[in-house]
């Protein structure tokens, strides 16, 4: 595929003789919104963690924009362009909302690009991202102060922060009401049509099936099926995979 | 503030301690000085690598020893005057601790501790079996008895150490306003989440270990000519282990200011202890200290500060 933003072939991960990923191959096309599914522990986050270079993967490769990530460190993949929020909120507790943000600018967004060299214009552009999140008003305050919902949002603006071409979120969207949901895929909505590829891991149904426009099911480690939202549903493997023989 | 000016304020503040010193004009002054200044570089130095990035270092001794045992080697080899033997322990030290952080930064908590700990114990042992520095025998370094153009060669040895706290603490506080600082300040939150934001955390633990090292071996470089007699049991104390730590824990480790106020209070506390009681209540002052502040206050005298002003923000 000449377009392929990211290609994934024959990954395989182990955890000694546990194998949680399974020759699995992927392609995701620029400017796409993929919907990442699949019962817990069937390797969602595994392959998430093997794209961004926080796990390393025993056989397969991993491209990304025309470039090899096997054997880079995550922080360098970050900088090409692959950001990712992580399923459990993982914020800086000792730094305030706006310097949990100014780390990814200071260290993708001025790295790269020689963007934001003025500490104003880092501030101004946090402030920017938080009011984005609807984390405004809390700049100065630290993550032990906020909910679940609000550290979910905070972990996504740090990802977005990077100024990813292509945006991993993992499970972003847990624990939230209806209006959030609708506010968090309506943010993602946004960021894809300014051209960020976007694949969105989640059990809640109704948002993967709003937002996709194509699904891939992950059982076991194994990808068992890829394709327009309301086929994949439909199709007899998935059925049995989520609700049993 | 900006660095530059907090610089000239801290020259500023070291040329009055140093101007009262000399009004008091009394030899003692200097020598209990210079150790509270020597403790100022070191915790400020272990908070680098300890406050900053979360790794604690229980080796600060053997960089301390490290920069003495340089000064040892260049002095039989071929004396240099004492601000040439510090570039030389800092550097050193410096690369050994770019050694050490890159053989042992992989490792996380207390696995990084007790490797440190090894590091330390390993050290010593070479420098006990090496002849050229005087072994187990140690060495002795016969100090000038005064510095031309100062008087005393303690008052000279006083001015460096205010000299090398000028540079430590503005090296902390250079450090913990820059980009470096926020690196530093993701990798000890959360490693992981600090790589998926960029940060090149590697990279970054050994700029930490190197500067901190460098610092360490600083401050040590002076030390054979402040004592007279160089010996490893001595020069690889307990004291400078414990000390490097307790004082930013007791200060506060996330800020420069924290190892600074540490170091006065406690550098100080020993000093008179050592006069009025004994010297072996230093350590056991320490030790009390240490596990006060654990219980009451985790986050030293700074945090103990900083949250005061909080809660009055809310």
């Amino acid at each position: 595929m000449a377009n392929a933003l990211l290609v994934i072939e024959n990954l395989s991960k182990r955890f000694g003789g546990f194998v949680a990923l399974e020759e699995v191959n992927l392609s995701v096309t620029r400017g796409e919104r993929l919907g990442l599914i699949g019962p817990n522990g069937s390797g969602k986050s595994t392959l998430v963690n093997c794209i961004c270079g926080t796990l390393t993967n025993e056989s397969g490769t991993v491209q990304f924009d025309g470039q090899q990530m096997d054997g880079l460190p995550a922080h360098q993949r970050t900088r090409v362009g692959l950001a990712r929020s992580f399923q459990l909120p993982r914020p800086f507790p000792s730094l305030t909302l706006l310097d949990n943000l100014r780390i990814p600018l200071l260290y993708t967004v001025q790295a790269r690009s020689g963007l934001l060299r003025s500490s104003g214009d880092v501030d101004t552009r946090c402030a920017e991202l938080l009011q984005l999140v609807g984390l405004d008003g809390k700049a100065n305050r630290w993550p032990g102060d906020l909910t679940q919902v609000e550290m979910r949002k905070l972990e996504l603006a740090r990802a977005i922060a990077a100024e990813p071409k292509l945006l991993i979120a993992d499970e972003a969207m847990a624990g939230l009401s209806h209006t959030e949901i609708e506010d968090i895929l309506k943010l993602l909505a946004r960021l894809n049509e300014q051209g960020i590829t976007i694949i969105l891991i989640e059990h809640i149904m109704r948002a993967v099936m709003s937002f996709s426009q194509r699904l891939v099911v992950l059982v076991s480690g194994r990808k068992i099926a890829d394709g327009p939202p309301d086929q994949v549903v439909r199709d007899p493997e998935v059925e049995r995979a989520y609700l049993g023989q | 503030m900006h660095n530059s000016t907090f610089f000239v304020a801290a020259v500023a503040v070291a040329a009055a301690v140093f101007g009262i010193s000399t009004y008091i004009g009394n030899d003692y002054i200097y020598f209990a000085g210079y150790v509270v200044l020597q403790y100022i570089v070191l915790a400020t130095a272990w908070n680098i690598l300890g406050g900053y990035c979360g790794y604690v270092n229980f080796g600060s001794a053997a960089f301390f020893a490290l920069g003495a045992y340089s000064a040892v080697f260049v002095h039989k080899f071929y004396p240099l005057p004492i601000p040439a033997l510090i570039v030389i322990g800092g550097i050193v030290s410096g690369i050994i601790g770019f050694g050490m952080g890159y053989l042992t930064l992989r490792l996380r908590g207390v696995f990084f501790a007790i490797a440190t700990l090894a590091f330390a114990v390993v050290l010593q042992t070479l420098i006990i079996n090496w002849d050229y520095v005087g072994g187990s025998r140690g060495a002795y370094i016969i100090r000038p008895s005064d510095f031309p153009g100062l008087g005393s060669y303690i008052e000279y040895l006083y001015l460096i150490m205010l000299a090398l706290a000028v540079i430590a603490v503005t090296t902390a506080r250079v450090i913990e306003r820059s980009r470096l600082g926020y690196g530093f300040a993701a990798i000890r939150d959360d490693e992981l989440a600090a790589e998926a934001a960029g940060v090149p955390t590697l990279r970054l633990k050994l700029l930490a270990t190197s500067i901190s090292g460098a610092l360490m071996g600083m401050a040590g470089a002076p030390f054979p000519y402040y004592i007279g007699y160089v010996e490893p049991a001595s020069t690889f104390g307990l004291a400078y282990a414990v000390n490097s730590i307790a004082m930013p824990m007791i200060g506060g480790t996330t800020t420069w200011i924290g190892p600074l106020i540490g170091a006065i209070l406690l550098g100080t506390l020993q000093q008179i202890a050592t006069v009025t009681i004994s010297s072996v209540v230093n350590l056991l002052l320490v030790g009390v200290l240490l596990v006060a502040f654990v219980i009451i206050a985790p986050n030293g005298i700074v945090g103990l500060v900083q949250e005061r002003l909080r809660a009055r923000g809310k």
